[in-house]
């Protein structure tokens, strides 16, 4: 991004509130003041870059990068899509984080004392960048749903974090990835938190071209970064 | 659902709503600062952003996160994104590998998971002015379980009092939460440090900027 491009603006229609009631944590965690607007001198933001030597072999394949005796368990599945600026503009590059539950539900971290086993092959956490044009791609084992304190009988519907960076710091994206037709979506104040016209661009398609016989579902998951603000001028 | 049209297939004007943001969850360590949380994965960011032979000012910046109820928060992740000690971006990410040896990274994380005050550290130098005369900062993303959205904010060192009164940024945020994001300057056995609590709430809230 040149000096005289700004990024595009947040866009607080496809955001949830800092405040959310429902989701019951945000409550005390969220800010409350007005946000202070930071227009100058934002040419200095211009995020880092990296390259494929700073990433492991198997970085992007889930289900081989922490085996230690075995495959990990549950259905494995192909999770691919393209990063574009707001234009359809690939995002090339950028780096993808992703990490999740594994199939029965639960989280290798330490903190998560669901009763729910741990996969010794799987860790859950992968990475990978962005093509020419703009392409991820992961293979991982769908993630299990699983409880939370938050309500009475709480689920939170199966998903995969994500983590981008884009192309510069106001592009930085930290979301979550969802499955097509799950029914605890509509019971979840986390995606709820969404406002209602932004809320599908969460979920995932399932896609028979993407899926590999005999070996995975595939799904496809699009993200949109903000980016360079400026007309375009191409074509 | 989105759908990004393939290449080739952009419309002309057509602009694609931005991916919302959902929140980084409690379980984010692994994939995201494992090193420090000692899971067994490669970390590409900690919290070491100046190597000792860095050239520059070597400090701590340290702090709590502090929730609505000023409690310190002890499942954030803090983000921290800076120029060098001459005032350079760093363009890699991952530092050395292409810019020569500078002993230095651009950005670093650090949960505050692990600290037994639940403080976040970075080990860094004291970054130096992008123009002549500028204020120096360091610019701070923090994240959390309870945010739908990340919250970002830019620090000021108070011991820069006269290049602070001419930052045009600083100078746009109202003067009475000014002190808000300007982190104070220590001497400690271990060296200099900055302290700079993060308040998400109350009176003394931080400043965020929407950036």
């Amino acid at each position: 991004m040149s000096t005289q491009e700004h990024p595009s603006p947040r866009d607080w229609d496809s955001h949830s509130p800092y405040v959310y009631p429902p989701y019951r944590s945000t409550v005390l965690r969220g800010p409350t003041k007005p946000l202070v607007p930071l227009k100058a001198a934002l040419s200095d933001l211009a995020a880092p870059v990296y390259g494929q030597d700073d990433l492991g072999e198997l970085d992007h394949d889930l289900t081989r990068n922490a085996r230690r005796n075995g495959e990990p368990l549950g259905e494995r599945i192909i999770v691919t899509g393209r990063v574009t600026d707001e234009r359809g503009r690939p995002v090339r590059d950028t780096l993808v984080e992703i990490w999740q539950a594994n199939a029965a539900g639960r989280y290798i971290h330490k903190v998560d004392r669901h009763d729910a086993p741990i996969d010794p092959n799987f860790l859950g956490a992968g990475r990978c960048l962005t093509d020419a044009q703009g392409r991820y791609r992961f293979v991982s084992i769908k993630p299990g749903a699983y409880p939370w304190g938050n309500h009475p009988n709480a689920w939170r519907p199966n998903h995969i974090h994500f983590s981008l960076f884009g192309q510069h710091l106001a592009a930085r994206l930290v979301t979550q990835m969802y499955f097509p037709g799950d029914p605890l979506l509509a019971l979840d104040p986390i995606f709820q938190g969404t406002p209602a016209a932004a809320r599908e661009r969460l979920v995932s398609r399932f896609s028979i071209d993407v899926t590999q016989p005999d070996v995975a579902l595939g799904y496809e998951f699009d993200i949109v970064l903000r980016g360079p603000d400026e007309t375009p001028m191409e074509r | 659902m989105s759908a990004i049209p393939p290449p080739g297939q952009e419309r002309l004007g057509q602009t694609l709503g931005q991916t919302p943001s959902q929140t980084v969850g409690p379980y984010f360590a692994y994939g995201l600062t494992p090193e420090q949380y000692g899971y067994p994965f490669r970390s590409l960011f900690g919290p070491r952003l100046a190597q000792p032979d860095a050239p520059g000012e070597h400090i701590r910046l340290h702090g709590q996160v502090l929730d609505g109820a000023g409690n310190p928060v002890d499942d954030a992740l803090v983000e921290l994104f800076q120029v060098d000690a001459q005032g350079a971006r760093v363009a890699n990410g991952q530092q050395v590998s292409t810019t020569g040896f500078t002993g230095f990274t651009g950005f670093g994380r650090c949960g505050t998971g692990t600290d037994a005050h639940k403080r976040f550290e970075f080990l860094t130098v004291k970054p130096g002015a992008v123009r002549p005369g500028a204020a120096p900062y360091v610019d701070l993303i923090v994240m959390m379980r309870g945010m739908l959205v990340h919250a970002f904010t830019r620090v000021w060192f108070d011991d820069e009092a006269a290049a602070n009164e001419r930052d045009p940024v600083l100078q746009s945020v109202p003067a009475e939460r000014r002190a808000t994001v300007l982190a104070r300057r220590e001497q400690t056995p271990a060296g200099t440090a900055y302290r700079f609590d993060i308040r998400m709430q109350g009176p003394q809230e931080t400043v965020f900027f929407d950036l």
